[in-house]
């Protein structure tokens, strides 16, 4: 035994990946479900989707608050007997808001999938939004933005969209606790009437699926007044700033900078997409990269660093995200523009790009583990209005794409002028 | 129910194999058992600095993730107050890597100075990242430093002091190797698409021949029991003040921890809970209060951690708090809430073993604590669980004795 040498491999890059196809189902409403039945355990996943994120709302902070608070009263129940009649059962029952949906989630034990579901169905057309636990929730959640303002990374995080959609743009807008203080009570019911009650929706369920599972979703949301999902969002303009650097001081006892670097980007249908998910693992999109092996490995400036391509709808922003030490923070953004300046002036060689490949085929045959990630994948590709061949094309163009590709893509997007550059310290 | 095989190699590693053929990957999991606790107080944050050399080579292998990547696998580790776990998972195929990789660096390092320097620098920006520079990143500093008097628990897996992880040198790392990292130290896991008959050969032939090396004896300062309250006051640039209440509980094994455990849930975990019922929504003393212990193999705390609404006096908040658990210890638990917790519980653990990983670390976390087949009867002892029991133990917990309190003040 040598052990010096490395164990034959099979390369990953040669692997065929197969996305297990979903099946549908269409309730009495005409709703749309979408069911992957697959798993070891008896567990399941309901997920409702809401036509119902901020990019519907008139102000600021109408849609996460509707969401939220959908489980804090329906007619019959308190928001206390709410959580118990899922929490008695084991179940989460979770809710999230986003820009152009929202969600309702249900985890469960198959089991108990019969008890669970009328009460989810309780919360989408029964909901009554009570005075007092909009008072609290109000309360609670400035207390809690008030927390996360003296945190850098949040701060940041909310500054760097603002200037690459414009704080108006429903991906760039950030909360403040004055937009909190005056939710309306009114404008939240009508939110909830035009967007749950009345909107649009679509089902995703995933995991050990009962043999009755038609007739049990038909029987709880086979009849609402809710509309099959259209996807149709009205246009909104984005407004970028116009001033590309910032240096912010948040807290003038910190010991670090939390640093964003972004840019505008395309959605999943440019043709330049998938290839550029190649550039971006070979730049920042996980530990063996560039930009982590300098940064952190070479420099132990960061605890770690990634660029990555924000999960938007419509448009995008191609982001680097890191925190570092006080001192070296104007170093590292140095360091990420050599780093991409590097990618523009010299192919990638070719040992190089085949552990990148490699490393990226391994990872989505890990990812497509179980019916909740095979569902999390296919529900990604359903609301970003595309089909089964973006799954097959993404793959191919790990496969396929070539060193020269790459740079050309790099001089094409890896332009440090074209980026907006934020240190909040 | 988690199947697995279970073989003990001529040099004394133990080696578990667990086959799930729904998957096509594979995860290897490597434990060692060697913890924050097992530092010396002068230089905490050995251990888990040490987890990051792990990664800088080893005696035949220039780099540890290149060839892994180059085989389709990802990998992490992550250091506990009791042990120090790596794994990586990848294409089943190329299950033998992961074995090449993980021997080796069992079987020795390759103690460079230019990654000792490197690291120490990047695990000074992780203790700042998550300690210092976030509002109440110290608490747990504090809180430790204030419920242990004695065990090493008193410290964080991060260190005590940047100074500590700053001041590391080769010749450490070197002793702690020594100590710490071999055959009789360590528990191999390995999960997924594999043949326990396969997975025998491969152990054999890459971990086989690493010396044994000498058996760690683990002998650790006992905390004595708590003889009087013990209180804190701090006051830090936050703009809430919070409220940290916890009482020494069980070590992992004893009986009373199952009941700890799910005394936790009633009082203090999910939206139904009595001190998120009371104390924030019905008397909106606080904006969030939790309960919850640290999971800890040695006796750990429970705790309690709140926010307070801004304006509300930390005296009257408290009371409610103490007000909350006399009720608990008098009227007991409801037989309806009891159903509530060992359900949560069930459906837990169901979830959990929904991915490979944590199966595999699971698997290796129960060996060490004496017995991988836990696994399998842990939720009986949940089950198990009365209304007397949880009497009887929260009788034992909430004695005013047994309470620390950390009062963690803004002061603006």
């Amino acid at each position: 035994m040598n052990r010096k040498e490395a164990p034959p491999i099979t390369e990953a890059v040669n692997f065929t990946l197969n996305l297990k196809p979903y099946e549908t189902l269409t309730l009495d409403n005409g709703l749309k479900v979408y069911t992957v039945n697959e798993g070891t355990q008896d567990i399941i996943q309901v997920e409702i989707v809401f036509s119902a994120g901020n990019w519907l709302e008139a102000t600021n902070g109408i849609a996460a608050a509707t969401n939220f608070l959908l489980k804090n009263g329906t007619t019959h129940k308190t928001a206390f007997e709410i959580n118990e009649a899922f929490e008695y059962y084991g179940a989460f029952c979770s809710r999230h808001c986003y820009n152009e949906t929202s969600t309702l989630s249900l985890h469960a034990l198959t089991k108990y999938l019969d008890r669970l579901l009328p009460v989810m169905q309780e919360l989408v057309c029964d909901s009554v939004f009570p005075a007092h636990e909009l008072e609290l929730y109000k309360q609670n959640s400035i207390q809690k933005l008030q927390v996360n303002l003296r945190n850098a990374e949040f701060v940041a995080g909310r500054l760097i969209d603002g200037y690459v959609y414009g704080e108006k743009h429903p991906y760039g807008v950030y909360t403040m606790p004055e937009t909190l203080e005056h939710l309306n009570e009114e404008e939240i019911k009508a939110f909830y009437t035009n967007h749950y009650l009345n909107g649009e929706a679509v089902l995703f369920v995933s995991g050990k699926l009962p043999g009755n599972i038609f007739e049990l979703l038909n029987r709880n949301f086979g009849s609402l007044s809710l509309r099959p999902a259209t996807f149709q969002y009205p246009h909104r303009e984005v407004n970028p700033a116009k001033e590309k650097k910032y240096r912010i001081e948040n807290d003038p006892s910190s010991v670090q900078g939390a640093i964003r670097l972004a840019r505008p980007f395309p959605s999943r249908h440019h043709p330049d997409f998938k290839k550029v998910m190649l550039l971006n693992g070979l730049f920042g999109g996980f530990f063996g990269s560039r930009l982590m092996a300098n940064i952190r490995e070479h420099k132990g400036y960061t605890y770690g660093i990634y660029s990555y391509i924000q999960n938007h709808l419509q448009q995008s922003a191609w982001l680097i995200s890191t925190e570092a030490g006080k001192e070296v923070c104007e170093a590292t953004i140095r360091e990420v523009y050599k780093e991409m300046q590097l990618l523009t002036q010299k192919p990638v060689k070719k040992d190089e790009l085949q552990l990148v490949k490699n490393y990226m085929m391994g990872t989505i045959l890990g990812d497509l583990n179980g019916p909740f990630q095979i569902m999390s994948r296919w529900k990604n590709i359903i609301l970003n209005r595309l089909d089964e061949r973006y799954f097959y094309d993404s793959v191919k163009a790990i496969k396929e794409t070539q060193a020269e590709e790459l740079m050309e893509l790099a001089q094409k997007y890896l332009r440090p002028e074209e980026f907006y550059e934020l240190i909040v310290y | 129910m988690i199947n697995f095989e279970r073989f003990v190699l001529s040099n004394g590693l133990r080696l578990l194999v667990h086959t799930d053929k729904s998957t096509p990957m594979a995860v290897v999991n490597v434990l060692y058992d060697v913890g924050a606790k097992d530092e010396n107080p002068d230089k905490t944050g050995f251990a888990h600095l040490f987890e990051h050399l792990m990664f800088g080579g080893s005696k035949n292998i220039p780099v540890y993730d290149e060839p892994l990547q180059l085989a389709g696998g990802e990998n992490n580790a992550f250091t506990t107050n009791d042990f120090t776990n790596y794994y990586c998972q990848l294409p089943a195929e190329n299950l033998e890597t992961a074995f090449w990789l993980e021997s080796d660096r069992m079987l020795s390092l390759a103690f460079s100075k230019k990654r000792l320097d490197v690291q120490r620098k990047v695990v000074c920006e992780e203790f700042k990242e998550n300690y210092i520079n976030k509002p109440y990143g110290d608490v747990w500093h504090k809180l430790r430093e204030l419920a242990y008097s004695t065990h090493p628990y008193r410290w964080m897996t991060i260190g005590k002091e940047l100074k500590h992880v700053e001041e590391a040198t080769l010749e450490d790392v070197k002793i702690f190797f020594h100590k710490f990292y071999n055959p009789l130290n360590a528990i191999l896991v390995v999960a997924g698409n594999v043949e326990a008959g396969q997975v025998k050969l491969l152990a054999e032939k890459w971990f086989g021949p690493i010396p044994s090396g000498e058996k760690y004896m683990r002998q650790l300062p006992e905390e004595p029991p708590q003889l009087a309250p013990r209180t804190l006051e701090v006051k830090a640039d936050v703009p809430l003040d919070a409220l940290y209440k916890c009482w020494h509980i069980y070590p992992r094994l004893d009986d009373r921890y199952y009941v700890a455990d799910l005394i936790t849930d009633v009082l203090g975990s999910g939206a139904s809970s009595r001190f998120f019922n009371v104390l924030v929504k019905e008397k909106k003393l606080f904006s969030n209060i939790e309960c919850y212990h640290l999971g800890s193999t040695d006796a750990g705390i429970l705790v309690i951690d709140g926010k307070l609404v801004k304006g509300v006096s930390m005296k009257l908040a408290e009371e409610a708090v103490e007000e909350e658990i006399q009720k608990f210890m008098k009227q007991g638990v409801e037989m309806k809430e009891l159903e509530k917790v060992k359900n949560k519980t069930e459906s837990a653990m169901v979830f959990e073993d929904m991915s490979l990983t944590s199966k595999a670390s699971s698997m290796a976390i129960y060996e060490l604590l004496g017995d991988a087949s836990l696994i399998n009867t842990e939720l009986e002892k949940y089950k198990a669980v009365t209304p007397d029991a949880i009497a009887r133990v929260s009788k034992e917990i909430f004695n005013k004795n047994n309470c620390c309190t950390l009062y963690y003040l803004s002061n603006n």
